[in-house]
């Protein structure tokens, strides 16, 4: 319990203080990578000998933005701005955006003009997945990346890297699923924010190391009885769901995570990069054609509000809390047509809005408590 | 527009209280000739469906030509939307979207009417069409990426909510000062696979020779519209800006066809004769000359060209409708043309070169920026643009709030004083000038 306890706090640490992370790494003479969310090719990174560290976003006053984005862009790229112009993340030798939605399209042109002094490596991701042409120029689209990244480290990737770091993310991706599950039995130690503590905290860790200690974490959970939640058991639905007060609300009204489809969570650990399938580029580019379910990547059929279904049903969960980033379309397309699905098959949804420079939660907290009522 | 939105009838529209209104100009027989083809896009469709034929719906910066050459009749969401929000008909169909639908209010306008739109034909919503149903229930749709993300979305939803297939060409965007060669490629192979796609679900087949054909007609209709759009550069200019607003349906939607051909050859032959006269319709003296950055502000376009009217404001460059101007000669350079078409799928050093060259060309004195509020990829990386034009041309800018579609999202305050500010230095800089 002594190392579990410990275990959760280092990681609860690295998430409430990234630049500590940034700085340990900088201190160990590494080279760290700004990842704009989501899907960065971290493992371009990795196998560059260099620490991906994701950027999504934080609690900071809005000035030197502003200068740059109007008042209805993402919280996120918001705050990304700001830290990337107030010198937040000096330290960084690049950071990598992938243009998914319009207003990363934009950020591309924003950093690179706004913070010349931290390089920018634009990917854009192919939408037509049905087309065989898209793996191609995947392909061609991150060795763009490695080409960029050679000219920070002065050394060319290699093959053999590349594999091993593959089998790092997917070792991770796993650990991180089986995390989820474990968490499910454990609902009185990993509330809301610890699981949401241990999800993000990836993000500021070489993967193999997060990997070890979430793997000591999910042990010492195995090794106690499992808990009956007597609360409601939920399911997240969106970006992200941040920050702590929010969650803290779900902790007050009993509520427990079992399960998300997060972008900032789960979402990105559900589809491995295939074992086979040729070369670990053209494996990568497939693990991109095998994702499902996600606002960002162009897919027929909607699928997602019958995917939020089944993990209802597998989790055991009551119904879906829909975290809605603030002035992201790519989720509000999704919302009617997930949210009607679930409603049909017999799970209530409730709407949050998020937006991380909130600073009052007084009308989600009412919400919140009419959704346990409901439930 | 689903029918040609003049200035005209906007200014009638909006100036009912008016004490005394103008007599109306005579429409010119160019716009006559446009409210003939737009009509008849909209009739072929209706009889094209009741014959059982089936029918598109496409985004406006879609290969048009693959639709014309295989003789599908296709209509274009993002103009009837337009056509309805410059009507003041929006109202119903955006309250219907965030309502009932339970649409965010934060989405495109266009979307939102259309999406609304959409479920009326789906039989999902009691709204009442404005125009009779005009727009018929599409049996499929076509959709590039080239102008918005909000695009592929809005179709996955159209789709889903019709049961009808997508037929996608991912254009990518262009965070680099050129079309890679890796996108010319995979947007190529999705244009071959799409033209299969298409024949066997439509039943048409695919005749190389009369693709020629087309193609050579949209080379000659992208000739036209510059030619239109360059004649601007005389002064004063031959003709109010906002007037080729009304004439983009004829590239937006009928590109590929010989009923764009007459339009815009009839329509610079009246440009022409202006300029030889020495005439213009632009109704005041030509007193400033600027750009206008962003998609026309439909719901006001009448309180737009009054207000500019009163200080002698002629737009006589636009960043938007030159996207239609697609220039290509065979299948890769159709790939190529339509990934770099929209300054919207370009990075930012794209976009500042083709407004620095029309600002010069143009000789414009100031810049309009409509924050167009259902427009994330227009806004987002606006205000460096601005900065950057502002610095390398020395010319002052107005921005203002306003939308494509949704009425709510604009002050009529707000635009005047804008560009009471905007004049205020223009003339600073004119009396500057002219002092030496």
């Amino acid at each position: 319990m002594a190392d579990l306890k410990n275990n959760l706090s280092v990681l609860a640490e690295a998430y409430g203080n990234p630049r500590a992370r940034l700085d340990y790494y900088l201190g160990q003479g590494k080279k760290v990578i700004g990842c704009f969310p989501p899907y960065t090719p971290e493992e371009l990174v990795h196998a560059s000998g260099m620490i991906p560290m994701g950027l999504w976003g934080g609690q900071t006053e809005l000035m030197r933005a502003k200068s740059y984005l109007p008042a209805f862009a993402c919280p996120i790229m918001q705050s990304d701005m700001e830290f990337g112009l107030s010198g937040a993340y000096r330290g960084l030798s690049a950071v990598i955006i992938p243009a998914l939605c319009d207003t990363l399209r934009c950020m591309t042109q924003n950093w690179r003009f706004g913070v010349p002094g931290i390089p920018m490596i634009p990917i854009v991701y192919p939408q037509n997945r049905r087309s065989p042409a898209s793996v191609d120029y995947l392909i061609s689209e991150y060795e763009s990346v490695l080409t960029m990244l050679s000219t920070i480290t002065g050394q060319m990737m290699n093959e053999q890297a590349l594999c091993r770091s593959i089998e790092i993310y997917n070792e991770h991706n796993a650990v991180m699923r089986e995390f989820a599950q474990t968490a499910n039995e454990h609902l009185d130690i990993v509330t809301p924010r610890v699981r949401h503590a241990v999800m993000k905290s990836a993000f500021f860790y070489e993967k193999s190391e997060h990997s070890a200690i979430v793997r000591e974490i999910i042990a010492e959970l195995k090794k106690l009885p499992a808990y009956a939640h007597p609360g409601k058991k939920v399911v997240l639905a969106g970006i992200m769901c941040e920050p702590d007060e929010l969650l803290g609300i779900f902790e007050e009204n009993d509520f427990a995570v079992v399960g998300d489809d997060l972008a900032q969570e789960s979402r990105q650990y559900r589809t491995d990069t295939p074992a086979k399938g040729g070369g670990s580029l053209r494996r990568l580019a497939l693990q991109w054609n095998c994702r499902t379910g996600c606002s960002l990547i162009h897919e027929d059929g909607k699928p997602r509000g019958e995917m939020l279904a089944s993990l209802c049903r597998l989790s055991g969960a009551s119904g879906v809390i829909s975290c809605m980033m603030k002035f992201c379309d790519p989720e509000e397309y999704d919302q009617p047509y997930y949210e009607g699905d679930l409603r049909s098959a017999g799970f209530p949804c409730l709407s949050i809005e998020i937006d991380q420079q909130n600073t009052s939660y007084e009308q989600a907290r009412t919400r919140i408590e009419t959704f346990r009522e409901m439930l | 527009m689903s029918e040609p939105i003049t200035a005209q009838t906007n200014a009638a529209s909006a100036d009912q209280a008016a004490p005394a209104p103008k007599p109306k100009r005579p429409k010119p027989k160019s716009m006559l000739l446009l409210n003939e083809q737009t009509q008849a896009l909209f009739e072929n469709a209706r009889l094209a469906k009741e014959r059982g034929e089936k029918v598109g719906w496409s985004a406006s910066i879609f290969p048009q030509e693959i639709a014309e050459t295989l003789g599908l009749n296709i209509l274009y969401p993002e103009n009837h939307s337009a056509g309805i929000a410059a009507r003041h008909q929006a109202d119903p169909f955006l309250q219907d979207c965030e309502g009932p639908l339970g649409y965010s209010n934060d989405l495109c306008a266009y979307a939102k009417v259309n999406l609304s739109y959409a479920s009326a034909l789906n039989n999902e919503s009691t709204v009442e069409f404005p125009d009779g149903g005009k727009m018929v229930k599409p049996d499929f749709l076509l959709l590039t990426n080239n102008i918005c993300n909000q695009l592929t979305k809005w179709y996955e939803n159209l789709s889903r909510q019709m049961n009808i297939p997508i037929f996608f060409i991912d254009t990518c965007y262009n965070p680099s000062d050129y079309v890679t060669e890796t996108r010319v490629r995979y947007v190529r192979a999705q244009i071959d696979q799409l033209i299969k796609d298409l024949c066997a679900f439509t039943g048409k087949k695919w005749d190389d020779k009369r693709f020629q054909k087309v193609m050579k007609i949209s080379q000659r209709n992208s000739f036209l519209w510059e030619r239109a759009n360059s004649l601007m550069d005389h002064k004063p200019a031959p003709i109010g800006g906002f007037e080729l607003f009304n004439y983009m349906s004829a590239m937006v939607c009928n590109r590929g066809k010989t009923s764009s051909t007459a339009v815009l050859e009839q329509l610079n032959a009246e440009i022409e004769e202006h300029i030889k006269n020495g005439t213009s319709t632009f109704p005041v003296d030509e007193q400033y000359r600027i750009s206008w950055d962003g998609i026309a502000c439909w719901p006001y376009l009448s309180h737009n060209l009054r207000t500019l009217k009163k200080y002698g404001i002629n737009m006589v460059a636009s960043s938007y409708g030159k996207a239609w101007a697609i220039e290509y000669d065979d299948l890769d350079g159709m790939a190529r043309a339509y990934c770099f078409a929209s300054t919207n799928g370009d990075n930012a050093s794209t976009m500042i070169g083709r407004r620095m060259e029309a600002l010069k060309k143009f000789d414009c004195e100031g810049t309009i920026y409509h924050v167009n509020r259902s427009c994330k990829v227009m806004d987002c990386q606006m205000m460096e643009v601005q900065r950057q034009i502002s610095e390398q041309a020395g010319i002052p800018f107005a921005s203002f709030d306003g939308d494509q579609a949704d009425y709510r999202n604009y002050s009529e305050a707000q635009f005047e004083t804008r560009i009471q500010g905007l004049v205020e230095v223009m003339a600073q800089n004119k009396e500057a000038k002219e002092n030496g």
